[in-house]
């Protein structure tokens, strides 16, 4: 006798797979767009004083490249860098250059490092946005000295404790990315 | 987890020469990243047009954010206000005497200058602003020093006018779009404005440290006279800032000068008004070489 399905036989985390695809504007948009919406999210709070908010738009480039590897070209720095540049306040051309040479550098660390886990994800882009950090503050035109760096470190410290966060973020973003939500007929 | 096998590129050639292509345009991105970098950093004003431009489409929901901002604010100075209602009320009454006699005295000075002015012949001109906006954003993720202000070109706004808020300066408009504008900061690292201390004529500089704080800069060197708690005004040098705007309170005192604290937190600060610059005959004599000033050539 043929028992009863399980429920969950025809469903994985994407939803029901009978009568559903993937919605392929969502499968492309939401990456782009989500990173794009981290770059302008901080301009909306005053910081007065000191540099405070991470910078959520190369976080969110950082997670997704790591969360799902091959879904961004290497080439997205550059557009998602110009973006950025319209916002953040730093010269343009800085978050063009930092963050291609950031996509670069991943492409690097993955042919050496090929086996990954959560803890070397999180060494990996807590070392390149701690870089970033650095770079972006030498590039600003501002004067440089020891205030400077000394600013920097409350800021470099709320970025390393978010990077977990933001790569559990970005795997529900995914999810929500690839749900089945488009019928097929 | 292991690597994913999209890496992998096999023998196929298309795949191979895809995978190629894409480092060479990140290269390319990279090179002309630095380049336009090296523009920027040259020239600070060449992207202007940009900027403003993605600034002008931001501002609307900065201006809701502003508003939640500020409501935020007020309910939790209403919740402090409450815990600390006995003690505050027993030190304000105390404080308000003391303001009273203050206040009669301050009026009697306020005759006799008048009375004086009078004498000399002087006009008392009040300086209507320019715009009054809210501080829309900031970028608070760099280490400059930048806020956008809600209105622009199109509210009279120019290149320039200082910005300031009830309580002092705020910073000087640095570029300008449609309806907003992006200000520099007095704390930015950039940041350097001429004032003199309010009850003397000790004349500094106050230069934004980058790190919230402002490094008063004395002139005449000598017996450093600041002490703690000092408080400085615009001195109107420069022709940019009216006198008499306050700036900053004296924190500590160093050797050649003292760190100050900004009076107007921008962060604090509801709504700001744009004033026209003060001088405007001043600034631009300040731009013109004294070469061509005096008309003569360059150079023997």
């Amino acid at each position: 006798m043929i028992g009863e399905l399980s429920s969950r036989a025809r469903r994985d985390r994407y939803g029901s797979k009978i009568n559903r695809t993937h919605s392929p504007i969502r499968a492309y948009v939401v990456p782009w767009a989500s990173i794009m919406l981290g770059s302008v999210l901080p301009l909306f709070v005053i910081a007065s004083a000191v540099p405070l908010i991470p910078p959520l738009g190369f976080l969110m480039l950082l997670s997704w490249r790591l969360v799902r590897p091959g879904l961004l070209p290497v080439w997205a720095g550059f557009p998602l860098g110009l973006f950025d540049d319209m916002f953040s306040g730093q010269p343009f051309g800085s978050a063009i250059m930092l963050w291609s040479l950031t996509m670069i550098a991943l492409e690097i660390i993955e042919t050496r490092f090929p086996w990954r886990g959560f803890f070397q994800d999180w060494a990996v882009s807590g070392f390149l946005a701690i870089c970033y950090l650095i770079a972006a503050a030498v590039f600003s035109g501002g004067r440089v000295g020891p205030t400077m760096l000394l600013v920097l470190a409350p800021q470099a410290l709320l970025t390393l404790a978010l990077i977990p966060v933001l790569s559990r973020f970005v795997a529900g973003l995914d999810r929500f990315r690839l749900a089945r939500v488009r019928g097929i007929d | 987890m292991a690597p994913p096998s999209s890496r992998r590129s096999g023998h196929s050639r298309r795949a191979q020469y895809g995978q190629f292509t894409g480092y060479v345009l990140a290269a390319i991105g990279a090179a002309l990243g630095a380049v336009l970098l090296g523009i920027s950093l040259w020239r600070p004003t060449s992207f202007n047009g940009v900027r403003t431009a993605a600034a002008d489409t931001v501002a609307p929901a900065g201006e809701a954010g502003a508003v939640v901002r500020t409501e935020g604010q007020s309910l939790f100075d209403k919740i402090s206000g409450y815990l600390q209602a006995g003690a505050q009320n027993a030190e304000l009454r105390k404080e308000v005497e003391l303001a009273r006699i203050r206040l009669k005295e301050a009026e009697a000075v306020r005759e006799e200058n008048a009375r004086l002015k009078a004498l000399l012949g002087f006009r008392e001109s009040e300086v209507k602003p320019v715009a009054v906006a809210r501080l829309v954003a900031s970028t608070a993720t760099s280490t400059r020093r930048f806020a956008y202000l809600g209105a622009g070109r199109d509210q009279g706004v120019g290149v320039g006018m200082p910005v300031r808020s009830p309580r002092g300066v705020v910073g000087r408009v640095l570029e300008v779009g449609d309806d907003s504008a992006r200000v520099l900061l007095l704390g930015d690292s950039e940041s350097v404005i001429p004032v003199r201390r309010a009850k003397d004529e000790v004349v500094a500089f106050a230069e934004g440290r980058g790190d919230g704080r402002l490094r008063i800069r004395l002139i005449n060197l000598g017996i450093n006279p600041l002490r703690r708690g000092d408080v400085f005004v615009t001195s109107g040098a420069g022709g940019y800032y009216r006198p008499g705007i306050a700036v900053a309170i004296v924190q500590e005192v160093t050797p050649d000068g003292a760190v100050a604290a900004v009076i107007s937190d921008p962060a604090a600060t509801d709504f700001v008004s744009v004033e026209p610059i003060w001088q405007p005959r001043a600034v631009d004599a300040a731009k013109t070489p004294v070469s061509q000033e005096v008309g003569g050539p360059a150079g023997e």
